[in-house]
Order: structure tokens, then C-alpha cells, then sequence
């Protein structure tokens, strides 16, 4: 989950990290508000989780609480590549004399946590080690030590940040592992770090992401959840522990197991290019079980998406046999009929594996002119395909 | 024969008495495997049984290897508890821990995997969120299902389940030496590399399929180890391309980020090392049968 700039803030400010004060406002008053509380000026940043927003006209200047109030009201509601503006933070003003950047994130590759660190922030730092590979440090971080105050100086020495500020970033430095680390995190990024006229270091933006995985340990994180960017959709299939993600096409997906529901998506978008261009409308893996229940939950969910014209139902009979998904489909769709869901987009049904004859001669003889079975995975997504398309 | 995993391999099961734990021990036995007993400290002392079979339960796993010889653990802990078990599996040196767990938060899968290094890596670790590892005909660790496949001499490693699934059916009238499912979270303790490795040094593996997906760069970083080191032919598949970035797949680690990760690039990654990749699983499976024939 990535966070808001704001709850960034919040966040780095609980665990006693220097951040200027600050607050998030949904509405212009609430915005003059927070300006008068803080006094002065301030600025007022668009929390889009997007980069690009100084550019796109999404962070101004405001000096006194007329001013922040004005600009709030033009950037709230602005879209910013695609996101609307909901929130803005206002923040103090920072007199910004050296701008750094610092950041703990994984490491994939190497099965741990890196720090990058540079002297050059407050840019694309991108470009920056692309350009002058020199000015960016790459230390390894052991997960099993983390960051220590010796780790933090030799992160620090690495990254040739001034005598100056040593001290204070050496502290920053195991602050911010300490919050890492007790937030579940898997990237805090802050860029920039600065420097600013009275000499102290801040840290003037966030990027975090934290590990949805974690979440069984941090009943706190709920409420980072950005309700309003969620799909209704995708709420309710989270409610009933469906893995689904919305997507923007019109062939319904339902599949056991996440690398064959992805491989699905790609068989069913490659039909699609012969059948006008149709696309999947979603990904949903109802796990290796696929009981009736889960079954109809999950047909549920993506029956309620207006956008479907047609569904693949794609399962490998591995532990649960074939003969006892088929069931669960018809079982599946009595009980929609049970609910009151009126089914009449038509279902295209590939078994294969363990019992895939019984499931095959379950689905048959249960005669349901919506189901259609299809026994190769290719040969589904076709059909599925241009079911879709006929229906457009 | 087949790597990592074997007839004479003594498997225990970490979590023995738990739903998963219990109803996989039970497959895993009529697939043949050697299970030898389990652990539960609450019920160390007891036994189970199963169809039959009476396993003993032990306290920890460094006591079940000493009573029973177990070279093998597999884990079905729930997330909470797993990061402490794989820990406990290492403290007692066994060979080989395969992590079924999904949901492992990945700083606990960066700390086991630290430990496993500070301890001079004597424990191979699968996983975490992993389907296991199975040798048709001989043993099975994990949920793999046993009898989609006889054994044969291709070898398999994949980052999914279901699809290595689909894999082996495709497949079966060839059969495969071992099936390994390494998982789809960002930390994982056995990678692509470790298998092709293990699979170009198999006297018994003939080719290799290789199973990826979006997200990371272990399918471009195979493309490289493949390139120097495996001469055994290599077919591949990636799966994700119509992926959205920036949306979680299913699988933990299977994200784009940014340009990151996406299955054009992986597949370009392997494709210029004169790996076939086929552009879907039953096209892959073709690629493989021209290789075999």
C-alpha cells in the first residue's frame, strides 16, 4: 500500500523524525484553517499519489490564510495524470538551502534492503545516476544487523553528505530504519532531505510503501486505505476474501491460482485482438479450493460488473477435482438465482486435470443454456472472446 | 533420479496437526513420500494418524531429525508463526525447508533469509508462498498434486502453482524428473538460478521449463546464468504481459513498478539468450515437445 505525502509526514513525525508542521485539508476551509494555525506562509501541495504534480500546477506558494484557502480551491479537484485531487497537505515554509536524498527500499535481487542516498536531490534522482553514477551511494543494509549509528556513517561517508549535517543525518539515518522497520514498510523514500537557513536537516516529502502482508500486525494501517481510490468492486470482493483486481475490459475472469489467473488474462487479451479488440474486465483467483460458496462469491463479484459482456472460467482441477468445481458452478449459479441475481451473460468453462471427464459430464447434464464448455484453455478464451464482442 | 528431492528424502511437516498441515501430510503419504512425523511444541509426544500411517509429533524439528534421521521439512505455519519456524528449521541444519505459507510479510522472509546466511547456509530454503517441490514417482514436499505427471526428464521450476500445474499435464506424457515451485513473493530463498543450476547437473533432466512472471528481474538475471552457465536446452514462459502496472497480481511480488518488471522485458531478457518462450502455456508446452522429440 502506498501512502499519502500527509500520512508520510504524520508517520515520520510519530516516530521523531524533524518534519515541518503541517496538516491535510478536503475542502478550502478546511485548508484556511490549518493556513491560520500554522501562520504565515505556507504552501499547499495536491496529495496525488503520482509523481509530477509541482509541474502539472499542483504545488503553490500562499502567504497568510486568504491565500492558502484561494489556492486550495484550484488544485483541489484538478486531475493530475489521470487523479483527482481529494486532499491537499499545507505545510510551512522551508528557507531550502541544500536539497539531499535519502531511501531505504528491498532489495529483490539480492534478498535484502538497500539505502540509496545522494547529495543531489530534490530532482529526478533517476537522471541523477544515470548521469553521474558518482553522486548516488548503493549501500547494502543486513537484515539481520540493520541500521546502526556505525551503518548510518558509513552510509553517510558513502554518500559525501557535508561535514556539516553529518550528525543530524546519522540520526535521521537510524530513525528512519527504526520506522522501516517498526511500520513494515518496504520503501521510505525522502527526496528531498534538506537543508534549510537555520541549518537543520528536515525531511520535506514521503514515499512509503508498506507491506500489505504485515497488515495482521498493524490494525493501524486500515486506516491509511485511501477509500476513495478503491473500486467498489474490488471493496467488495476484499470483503468476501476475494483476490480481485479491477480491470477495464469486458471478459469477466474467474481462475484458480494467481500465475494461471495472470496467464488467463493474456490468453483471453490475445483472442480479443481477433474479436474487436475485447480486453479482461478483471482478475480474480478464487485460490486452489474453489468450493460453491467461493465460487458463487466470486460470480457474484464479477457478474456485478456492468462493464462484462461474458465470463472464462478457467480452473486446473489440482487438490479440488474437477468434478467438484462443475458442482460448485451450478451450485453457484442456483444460488445466485437464490439471491435474486438475475444471470444472463453467458459463462464459458474450461476444466481440466484431476476428474476433468466428471466435471465435464456434471456441467453437460446440467443442460444450463448459459454454460458453455470448452476444454482447452485457448480454445475458451476464443469463445469467451467473441461472446464478449457479440455483446458489446 | 531428481534434485533436491528423492525416494530416500525423510520428510517431516512443521504445523503437522493444523488443517493444512494435517490434510497435505495425508496426501503427501499416498503420493509415497517418506513422512516421517511432525512438530507441534503444544502437542510433542502425542502421534497421528493417518489412514494408518501413525507419525510421531515432536516438540521441535532439531529433535525430530535426531529421533527420526528427517532431512527434509515442509512448513505450513500460519504467517505469524513462520518467520520463527523457518528460523527453528535452520537452528537444526536441515537440508532442505520447503515454506508453503502465503502472506509472509517480506521482513520476515529478509530475516530468515539473513539468518540462513549467517549460519553458513547448510538449509535450502523454497518459498515462502511456494507449492513445494516434487519428484514424480519417487517424493512430493508440498501441495503439489501427485499424480498429474509420471517421471520423466524435463525439469521444471516456476514461480506459480496452478500454472506449473498446467505445465506438468501438458506435459505428461513426456514426465519430469522434479517440479520445483519456487513462489511469487519478492523475497524468496530458492530462485530460478538455483535450479537451473541443479537441473544442468542432473544426470536424469534432459531440458528445462522455466516458469516466470511479472514483477522483479530473477527471469533477466536467469537469462544471464543461463547464457553462461546452462547448456541443457531451456523453454520458457512468462506470464503477465497484459498486466496493468502498478496493480498486485495475486502473488506479493508480482507488480510492475514503473517499467520495471514486465514480461516483454523478460521475455526479450531470455529470448536473447536463445531461450524459445511461447506466448502461452500451451504453445510453451509445444516449444518443449519439438525440444524432447
Amino acid at each position: 500500500m502506498d501512502l499519502f505525502e500527509y500520512q508520510g509526514r504524520d508517520l515520520f513525525e510519530r516516530h521523531g523524525l524533524p518534519v515541518l508542521g503541517g496538516g491535510v485539508a478536503e475542502t478550502p476551509q478546511e485548508a484556511r484553517a490549518i493556513a491560520e494555525r500554522l501562520g504565515g506562509k505556507v504552501v499547499v501541495k495536491a496529495q496525488v499519489k503520482v509523481g509530477g504534480r509541482g509541474k502539472a500546477g499542483g504545488v503553490k506558494l500562499a502567504d497568510g490564510a486568504d491565500e492558502a484557502e484561494a489556492r486550495a480551491t484550484d488544485i483541489l479537484g484538478m486531475d493530475i495524470k489521470g487523479h483527482t485531487v481529494h486532499k491537499v497537505m499545507l505545510a510551512e515554509t522551508a528557507d531550502i538551502k541544500e536539497e539531499y536524498y535519502f531511501s531505504y527500499l528491498l532489495d529483490r535481487a539480492n534478498r535484502t534492503f538497500l539505502c540509496i542516498a545522494s547529495v543531489a536531490g530534490g530532482m529526478e534522482i533517476e537522471t541523477v545516476a544515470e548521469e553521474q553514477p558518482d553522486r548516488v551511494a548503493k549501500i547494502a543494509i543486513d537484515a539481520s544487523k540493520g541500521v546502526d549509528e556505525a551503518k548510518a556513517r558509513e552510509i553517510v561517508a558513502a554518500a559525501q553528505y557535508p561535514a556539516e549535517v553529518t550528525e543530524q543525518i546519522v540520526d535521521i539515518a537510524v530513525k528512519l530504519w527504526q520506522a522501516f522497520v517498526a511500520e513494515d514498510a518496504t520503501l521510505v523514500e525522502v527526496n528531498p532531505l534538506a537543508k534549510v537557513g537555520d541549518g537543520r536537516v528536515l525531511l520535506l516529502d514521503a514515499k512509503i510503501t508498506l507491506d500489505e502482508n504485515a497488515s495482521f500486525r498493524h490494525p493501524d494501517h486500515e486506516a491509511l486505505v485511501d477509500q476513495s481510490a478503491v473500486d467498489p468492486l474490488e471493496q467488495a470482493a476484499k470483503a468476501k476474501n476475494l483476490n480481485y483486481v479491477k480491470l477495464d475490459g469486458e471478459v469477466g475472469i474467474i481462475g484458480n491460482g494467481a500465475g494461471l489467473v495472470m496467464s488467463t488474462l493474456d490468453v483471453v487479451a490475445y483472442a480479443g485482438e481477433r474479436h474487436g479488440g475485447v480486453k479482461p474486465a478483471n482478475f480474480l483467483d478464487i485460490g486452489g479450493g474453489a468450493s460453491a460458496q467461493v465460487m458463487a462469491n466470486g460470480l457474484e463479484i464479477v457478474l456485478g460488473d456492468p462493464a462484462v459482456k461474458s465470463v472464462f472460467v478457467n480452473v486446473f482441477g489440482g487438490i479440488t477435482a474437477c468434478d467438484a468445481v462443475a458442482n460448485g458452478i451450478i451450485q453457484a449459479l442456483a444460488l445466485l438465482a437464490e439471491r435474486g441475481e438475475s444471470v444472463t451473460k453467458p459463462l464459458v468453462v474450461r476444466l481440466d486435470g484431476n476428474n476433468a471427464e466428471e466435471g465435464r459430464a456434471i456441467l453437460d447434464g446440467a443442460n444450463n443454456p448459459l454454460v458453455q464448455r470448452v476444454d482447452t484453455m485457448d480454445g475458451a478464451a476464443e469463445r469467451a472472446a467473441e461472446l464478449a464482442a457479440a455483446g458489446k | 533420479m531428481a534434485i533436491w528431492l528423492t525416494k530416500d528424502s525423510k520428510v517431516i511437516v512443521q504445523g503437522i496437526t493444523g488443517s493444512e498441515g494435517s490434510k497435505h501430510t495425508r496426501r503427501m503419504l499416498a503420493a509415497g513420500t517418506n513422512v516421517v512425523g511432525g512438530t507441534n511444541p503444544r502437542k510433542a509426544g502425542t502421534t497421528v494418524d493417518f489412514d494408518g500411517t501413525s507419525l510421531p509429533v515432536f516438540a521441535t524439528v532439531g529433535e525430530a531429525i535426531k529421533e527420526t534421521g528427517a532431512d527434509v521439512t515442509v512448513i505450513f505455519v500460519p504467517p505469524a508463526g513462520t518467520k520463527s519456524a523457518v528460523i527453528e528449521a535452520i537452528d537444526a541444519e536441515i537440508p532442505l525447508a520447503v515454506v508453503i505459507t502465503e502472506g509472509v510479510p517480506v521482513q520476515d522472509s529478509a530475516a530468515f533469509w539473513a539468518y540462513n546466511l549467517d549460519r553458513g547456509q547448510k538449509t535450502r530454503i523454497i518459498g515462502p508462498n511456494c507449492p513445494g517441490i516434487a519428484s514424480p514417482g519417487a517424493s512430493n514436499a508440498g501441495i503439489i498434486p501427485a499424480d498429474i505427471t509420471p517421471a520423466g526428464r524435463i525439469g521444471l521450476v516456476s514461480k506459480s502453482g496452478t500454472l506449473t500445474y498446467q505445465m506438468m499435464y501438458e506435459l505428461r506424457d513426456i514426465g519430469f524428473s522434479t517440479c520445483v515451485g519456487i513462489g511469487g513473493d519478492p523475497i524468496i530463498g530458492t530462485t530460478h538460478i538455483d535450479a537451473l543450476k541443479a537441473f544442468q547437473d542432473d544426470p536424469d533432466t534432459d531440458a528445462i521449463v522455466m516458469i516466470g512472471e511479472i514483477g522483479g528481474d530473477a527471469e533477466e538475471r536467469a537469462a544471464e546464468f543461463i547464457k553462461a552457465n546452462v547448456t541443457k536446452p531451456v523453454v520458457g514462459y512468462i506470464a503477465g504481459f497484459t498486466a496493468p502496472p502498478g496493480k498486485t497480481m495475486g502473488h506479493a511480488g508480482a507488480i510492475i513498478s514503473g517499467s520495471a518488471g514486465t514480461a516483454d522485458a523478460k521475455k526479450a531478457a531470455l529470448e536473447a539468450v536463445g531461450v524459445k518462450v511461447g506466448k502461452t502455456p500451451s504453445e510453451t508446452a509445444r516449444l518443449m515437445r519439438e525440444v524432447m522429440s
